[in-house]
């Protein structure tokens, strides 16, 4: 399968990047690491007439702290999300829920931003960077913007992004001290999750003081199960917790498709609910 | 056309290519490195895994653009004067192949392995391979492999 011709940019600063984003409008499309863009364009469900290549663009690539905040460039990939020590330190979640992205070829070219801004609701790491309360920055002709997780997913395979803006960085907030869970549930090593659940979780005297639940592939967009998580807050047993559990899906609209119905998805929600808080709150 | 300078298994090349020419079929149609097979087409199988800058890829998901200035290793570029790897051999001895298509990218891709991880165990070794299909052998014989290259390569640093 050979990808439909397009003409290639490769930009070497972010000004560059943005012009040549700006020229190329609606028909211009970011190359990032190319493990979502690329099986698109040999698919041909992609007609870019410009391919603009971020991958020599400086200064978007590691992991730095900025006080409570971890900063991680769009595109650092995600073997290195998964080895390095800061995120480990202070986003445990997020190296969980990398370790699992596709294969270890796909993790050395596949990058997190890249994942970002595919906006893949069946994708694993929409939902984890929701559940972390992260912020994206956002490069544009007009400066730099900071868009809540909650805000940028819009719809499937859509997000806040304009035609000439760049996803630059990802900020979240450190979470020490919080435990931390990835369930995905899938039934071959590669594929996307049929539901995934991320995690996380504090406690305060043996009981949940809060939780906070990303949901993948439960809609068009990653979703929060903000009533599940209302109703996990206070939980001190494993009996309480699978009683809040069962508000996971409440609220979501899950696609059917060869993997399973929509009530199917539902259940697995909850199922995966309970076991990912549970793991997560060290109650498991 | 965009021109792009590359170096594969040793040898530098400078070429026109267009933007849209997949690593793999500049490897297989204009280097004439047909060691690295095409298999699913869709990022799912990794029989054509090789090595870019010092990490597996699979070459069906890479632009030949952006290889550009970079290092390409596939399986015809291990063996030195016409002597295998200890992988190489270990997957030969151990009967860890049957038709060989997935050969190229499982050595590829257990090279990526054992550079990170020598001492790999069998469930180590599973989870490397994860992006790797064999439709023959059902995989423990690549596991067997895989693992007796580990213990060999031991057997020589030590």
């Amino acid at each position: 399968m050979i990808p439909p011709a397009f003409d290639y940019a490769r930009p070497t600063s972010l000004d560059e990047a943005l012009r040549v984003l700006a020229d190329g409008g609606e028909d211009a499309k970011v190359l990032a690491g190319g493990q979502s863009l690329l099986p698109l364009l040999r698919l041909r469900l992609a007609f870019p007439e410009l391919v603009v290549d971020v991958g020599r663009v400086p200064g978007l690539r590691g992991v730095r702290e900025d006080g409570d905040t971890l900063v991680i460039g769009a595109m650092t990939t995600h073997h290195e999300v998964v080895r390095d020590p800061l995120v480990r330190r202070h986003a445990g979640l997020l190296a969980a829920v990398t370790r699992t992205v596709a294969d270890p070829a796909v993790r050395h070219r596949g990058t997190f931003g890249g994942s970002l801004a595919h906006a893949d609701p069946a994708a694993d790491l929409p939902a984890a960077v929701l559940a972390m309360d992260g912020e994206l920055v956002v490069a544009g002709p007009g400066g730099r913007r900071t868009v809540p997780a909650r805000e940028f997913f819009v719809n499937y395979l859509e997000t806040v992004l304009e035609p000439d803006e760049l996803l630059v960085e990802v900020r979240v907030p450190k979470a020490d001290g919080w435990g931390f869970h990835y369930e995905k549930f899938h039934r071959v090593a590669q594929s996307y999750a049929i539901v995934g659940v991320a995690a996380l979780v504090r406690r305060d005297n043996g009981r949940i003081a809060e939780a906070r639940v990303g949901l993948v592939n439960m809609g068009a967009t990653p979703l929060r199960a903000t009533a599940a998580e209302r109703a996990l807050a206070g939980c001190d047993d494993t009996q309480a917790v699978a009683r809040a559990a069962q508000s996971a899906a409440e609220g979501t609209q899950p696609p059917r498709d060869t993997s399973g119905s929509s009530e199917y998805r539902a259940h697995l929600a909850q199922v995966l609910t309970r076991r990912a808080v549970l793991t997560a709150a060290g109650m498991g | 056309m965009a021109h792009i300078s590359v170096k594969v298994d040793g040898t530098a090349y400078e070429d026109e290519v267009e933007p849209r020419l997949l690593l793999v079929h500049y490897l297989r149609d204009r280097l004439g490195l047909t060691g690295t097979p095409v298999g699913c087409d869709t990022s799912s199988c990794g029989a054509c895994t090789v090595e870019l800058d010092g990490a597996s890829v699979k070459s069906c998901s890479v632009l030949a653009v952006q290889a550009d200035g970079g290092e390409v290793t596939t399986v015809q570029g291990l063996a030195r004067d016409g002597e295998w790897t200890p992988l190489q051999r270990a997957f030969h001895e151990q009967h860890a192949l049957q038709c060989g298509y997935c050969t190229p990218g499982m050595i590829m891709a257990a090279r990526d392995l054992l550079r990170e991880n020598p001492d790999p165990d069998a469930d180590e070794v599973r989870e490397a391979l994860e992006g790797n299909m064999c439709r023959c052998t059902g995989y423990q014989n690549i596991v067997r492999a895989v693992l007796a290259a580990a213990a060999a390569s031991e057997e020589v640093t030590a």
